[in-house]
């Protein structure tokens, strides 16, 4: 009998990576983005997340609390458009969650694993799909937000910026999300991530309500809420109102490089975390 | 062995409490075709599992198309085709884009991976259904779509892991003659059955297990032999009281005689030229035999003999039987319709 093997050498963190040559590694990403792209399109749920709910949200918003709620140097259709983009955005990345816990529960995955195929393709592939399918929302919110009112004074490069900005934002979410998706049992509990965890993200900052408000300690909460910044970041880009910049809290002055400092940070974190999890999940 | 294709060396794996694999080895020479077999929960799949790089044992060795499968799991995945247990597909994709995502991710170009993809489609009769989603497929069509992807790359060494297992008998006989195929292009198979008379039909060499352990190796017919329970039934032309008193000595055991005198029958240790004797025997006392009969044990007894329980799900299995030919006999629901009319 052979000693017990506690793990393969090239399963050891980093070489995993490392695998392929780099020609290799772009098709499968490429192919696995593609694969999760079909599944968006046949999920008429997870469609519908960055289409409907996105046009549902904006007209909602601006209809039923645009009159109620006085935004101090423009209107609340201005003000709400950056933080209907971050809410849609923040709460679409459910959907990587639920679509890799799905991967997981159903056997797929194992059949991944028996292909000769660079493996991180199948978070990035994910990643990317989910990266796109944020594109998507991003645009039915403008296109939405232009139908109902919105304007912006900015120049082209820096209304660009702003999107940019959330949408790094959201492509780091997802990388949480995986993380979420790969420790859940089931695809339903990876969906109720979105219900504990996202909302309350997305509700308790500066998205829907000017912070100024709130009682003292949930309006430090949402000062130094990412998802603060990141909206504050976009307002400042489009020249929309931005009343987050009366407040005193580092982030809420400087929202463009805290947006960005908090999307590196979430990534550096979530990303090495997603594929020590997955290598986990898919070993023994 | 040096041109064993995938060899198994002491496996050793526990799933917390249960193990699920308690010292397995056997190998599969190049070209062969190896029946794993045993009751569910046996530990096939977990075999197979270790072999295609998916699980690590916690203790033994394994080495598929002569790679250390612990220590190059990567160059592993390149010579190996798999079909799951449950059919791993991509249920939103359709049959086609199935194929091609494997076909990709298996380093294959994308133009490369349609050409095979459409090949095999048109093989395994699913050229109609291939671009429909494969969520609505029935099971028969989801084995065989898992087993067209198993093929994309033409790899040396296939390992189906109960490829009939929930089928009708319809779809078993097709997934069959598939594999029939695959065996005359030359892999090397390992599949895992529940079903004896599949082992049987399919298998050169069949390695039973059970809670773990190899409990036979053999093939289909040392395994038979091994459960000494074959089966003589002889037809006279004319009814012959003495007869049962002339065959006695030779198939040492108690002899039935049916109603009319005709058939005699009897349990018999498996015995080449047992029919010979018995002829020479009937005819120097003047008796004439019309027909004599020496049956193979079915696996099931094989099965019974080596664990004293039948395989749950034999029944299930016993509709495809009848083209398990060659392996001596009637099929197996005929052989049970022979044993009761014998003892009656």
């Amino acid at each position: 009998m052979t000693p017990a093997i506690a793990q393969r050498p090239h399963d050891a963190a980093g070489t995993w990576l490392l695998t392929h040559n780099a020609a290799e590694r772009v098709r499968n990403v490429v192919s696995m983005t593609r694969r999760n792209l079909v599944h968006i399109s046949r999920e008429p749920m997870q469609l519908s997340d960055v289409t409907i709910q996105p046009v549902l949200f904006t007209v909602l918003f601006i209809y039923l609390f645009g009159g109620a709620i006085p935004i101090p140097g423009g209107s609340y259709t201005d003000f709400i458009l950056a933080g209907l983009l971050t809410l849609n955005l923040t709460t679409s990345t459910m959907g990587t969650a639920v679509g890799l816990a799905t991967d997981l529960h159903e056997g797929m995955i194992d059949r991944f694993r028996v292909l000769p195929m660079w493996r991180p393709a199948v978070l990035v592939g994910r990643s990317f799909a989910d990266l796109l399918t944020a594109c998507l929302c991003a645009l039915v919110v403008a296109v939405t937000g232009l139908a109902v009112g919105w304007r912006t004074s900015a120049g082209l490069l820096s209304i660009i910026a702003g999107f940019a900005l959330v949408l790094f934002f959201a492509y780091s979410l997802s990388w949480v999300a995986a993380c979420v998706g790969l420790n859940s049992k089931s695809p339903e509990s990876a969906a109720s991530f979105g219900f504990i965890v996202l909302f309350p993200l997305a509700f308790v900052s500066n998205a829907m309500v000017p912070t100024q408000h709130m009682p003292g300690w949930l309006q430090a909460a949402a000062d130094w809420n990412p998802v603060s910044a990141v909206t504050a970041g976009a307002r400042q880009l489009w020249d929309n109102p931005n009343p987050s910049a009366s407040t005193g809290a580092w982030p809420m002055q400087h929202p463009i490089e805290a947006s960005l400092a908090w999307s590196v940070l979430i990534l550096a974190v979530a990303a090495p975390l997603a594929s020590r999890f997955f290598r986990r999940r898919t070993t023994g | 062995m040096a041109d064993a294709m995938i060899e198994a060396d002491g496996l050793f794996k526990s799933y917390g409490e249960t193990r699920a694999l308690a010292g397995v080895s056997f190998s599969v020479p190049a070209g062969s075709v190896l029946g794993l077999l045993g009751p569910n929960g046996a530990g096939k799949t977990t075999a197979v599992r270790i072999l295609t790089t998916l699980a690590l044992p916690d203790a033994g060795q394994a080495w598929v198309a002569g790679i250390d499968v612990l220590a190059h799991p990567a160059a592993v995945r390149r010579q190996i085709g798999v079909a799951a247990q449950d059919a791993t597909l991509d249920g939103l994709l359709t049959g086609r884009q199935n194929l091609v995502l494997v076909g990709e991710l298996s380093g294959m170009r994308t133009g490369q991976a349609r050409t095979r993809a459409t090949e095999l489609l048109e093989l395994f009769e699913l050229a109609d259904a291939a671009d429909r989603v494969v969520k609505g497929y029935s099971g028969g069509m989801r084995r065989r779509l898992d087993l067209a992807a198993s093929l994309l790359t033409r790899p040396p060494v296939l390992f189906l892991d109960e490829p009939t297992t929930g089928l009708d008998p319809v779809s078993r006989q097709r997934v069959w003659e598939v594999i029939r195929e695959l065996i005359g292009s030359g892999v090397t198979l390992l599949l895992t059955t529940q079903y004896l008379d599949e082992a049987d039909a399919l298998a050169d060499r069949i390695v039973v297990v059970n809670h773990g352990q190899v409990i036979a190796d053999g093939t289909p017919r040392e395994l038979k032999e091994r459960s000494r329970s074959a089966y003589v039934e002889v037809t006279l032309a004319e009814p012959g009281p003495e007869a049962a008193e002339v065959i006695a000595p030779l198939v040492g055991g108690q002899v039935s005689v049916s109603a009319d005198g005709l058939r005699l029958g009897a349990a018999v240790d498996s015995a080449p030229g047992l029919a010979t004797a018995l002829v020479r025997a009937l005819d120097q006392a003047g008796m004439l035999a019309d027909n004599i009969e020496v049956r193979q044990p079915s696996l099931d007894d094989v099965f019974f003999a080596l664990t004293g329980a039948h395989v749950p799900g034999e029944h299930n299995g016993s509709g495809a039987k009848g083209t398990s030919a060659g392996q001596g006999g009637p099929g197996k629901g005929a052989r049970e319709r022979e044993s009761e009319g014998a003892q009656a």
